[in-house]
Parts: structure tokens; sequence; C-alpha cells
């Protein structure tokens, strides 16, 4: 039960978390948007930012001690392998103005069209990526 | 003050989320995206209840006129969908499926401490950074008035 009831639960948190950062703080939760942000030099935007991104690691940091079984370690081959992830989805999310949570759930509740296309988008992409590095090179090798 | 700590908390509260949904888990995600092989659903069920809980939300606040501790509500600046937001939206799909770390789980993640999350984030980080100073280069050169402006959430 739990295996279907978690992820439910998980995400109703996540999409209050969205709703309770537009209600309080006017923002809508895109992480991509809220760290790039970051990088906008504008003033009085900073704090806020930071703020929530530290509250993410806060989070981590709870779960590290209280159900250390949520955090799972990355399988990557090598440094590498995740410098190139990191730098797509870094420049992606940026160029596609959003990620998981902004177009994936904030924009998707919002009925926008844009985040619809990204999205369908992402996942397509994202389902290929695997399908190549499981069943092309992975069979190969 | 209250803007910041009202953002803090929310951010803690995300990552719960997040965790408990096993979105933290690159492993998972990888399996989430594997559709041709075994595929693991239960990632599916994150975004239904997020997108749930926060479509419910959108249609309770249409009332409310203003944030409660800020002036007003942002609101995305784009409506069109072209090629910027395709092409970013693709790339981003690829480096998601490298790893499996998303933005906002590379953030969570950051508290294992282990040195792979730490080289993703920063790397994200980077990639975040360079976008800036291109779109700023090509503003500089009278860039088109389509460029993506970098202040925008979505």
């Amino acid at each position: 039960m739990s295996s279907l009831l978690l992820p439910l639960l998980g995400g109703a948190l996540i999409g209050l978390s969205a709703s309770l950062l537009l209600l309080f703080n006017g923002r809508i939760a895109g992480i991509s948007g809220i760290a790039g942000g970051l990088f906008g030099g504008m003033k009085g935007e900073r704090g806020w930012r930071l703020a929530f991104l530290g509250g993410l690691v806060g989070g981590g940091l709870l779960l590290r001690v209280v159900w250390p079984e949520t955090l799972g370690t990355s399988h990557a081959p090598g440094s590498g392998w995740l410098v190139a992830a990191g730098l797509l989805v870094g420049v992606g999310t940026r160029l596609g103005n959003g990620c998981t949570s902004g177009h994936g759930v904030c924009g998707l509740a919002r009925g926008s069209r844009r985040s619809f296309v990204a999205t369908l988008t992402f996942m397509a992409t994202g389902a290929l990526t695997v399908f190549f590095v499981r069943h092309v090179l992975g069979s190969a090798g | 003050m209250k803007a910041i700590v009202s953002a803090g908390l929310v951010g803690v509260l995300f990552a719960l989320g997040l965790g408990l949904g096993g979105m933290t888990h690159p492993e998972k995600v990888l399996g989430f995206l594997d559709v041709m092989g075994r595929w693991d659903p239960s990632l599916a069920l994150v975004m239904g209840g997020a997108l749930g809980v926060h479509a419910l939300f959108l249609r309770w606040s249409r009332r409310w006129k203003a944030p409660v501790l800020a002036a007003r509500f942002a609101s995305p600046s784009h409506s069109r969908v072209d090629g910027s937001l395709v092409t970013g939206a693709a790339l981003f799909g690829v480096g998601w499926g490298l790893v499996g770390y998303c933005p906002g789980p590379a953030f969570v993640a950051l508290a294992t401490g282990e040195q792979d999350v730490l080289m993703f984030a920063l790397s994200m980080l980077a990639g975040m950074l360079l976008f800036r100073f291109w779109t700023r280069f090509r503003a500089s050169v009278g860039g088109s008035p389509d460029a993506p402006r970098p202040d925008c959430a979505q």
C-alpha cells in the first residue's frame, strides 16, 4: 500500500508547498527559476531565493536524520557524466524557463500550454536518454 | 523578513514532499523514465498528487488579490510556445535522463554530502550562470527582444 500512498502523499506535499509559496510570497515554485534568479542581480531578490534553496537543503538534512532511506545516491559512471548532465540541466532549464516543478507541476496546474509542451518534451528526451544509455549502450557493453 | 522565513519554511516542506515521493532517489527517477524497460510508474503518482492539490488551490485562490507577504503575484511573462522553450526543455530532459536529478531533488540531496551530488549541483549552477552571461552578451550585441528574460520563473 505504501508504494502507492507515499508517492501520492509526497506529491500532495509538493503541491501544498507550491500553493503556500504562491499564497504567502506570491511566487511560482519553479526550482530552476528560483535558483537561476540568483544570478539576475536584481535588488531584494536574493534573500527569499536563498532562503527557499536553503530550506530544500535543510529539509534534506531533516530527512537524512529521520528517514535516511528516502535519499538515494546516483550511479553515474564518472565525474564527466555528472558535469555534462548538470550543465545540460542548468542551461536547459533556463533556456526553457522551467523544470519538473515549474512546468511539470505549477505550469500544468495553471493550464499553461507552454508548460504542457515543455513537460512532454523533457519527459520524451529523458525517456529517450535512459533508453539509449540502458538499452543501447548498456547492451553493447 | 517574514517573506524570507516563509520561503525557507516552504523550502523545507517542499524537500519533505520530494523525499517522501521518491524523487530524491536517482535510480527511481531513471526507472520512471525507463518506459522501454522495467518501468516504475510510481513517480506519476507524485506528479498527480502535486498537480491535484495545486490545481485545487489555484481555483480557490482566484478570489485573492495579493499574496500575504508580498505586493503582488508574480505572473509568467511568456505565453508563446517557441524554439527556446522546446530546445531548453529537450536539453534539460537529456541531462535529467543521464543522472536522474532535476533541480529540486539535487538541492535536497546535497544534504547527503555525496561528492556526486555536489558535482552535479555545481555544474547545474554553472550552466545557469553561463546562460545568464550568454543572454547578456546577446542583449549587448543587439539581441532580439525574444531572448528569454532571466528573471522570470517560467
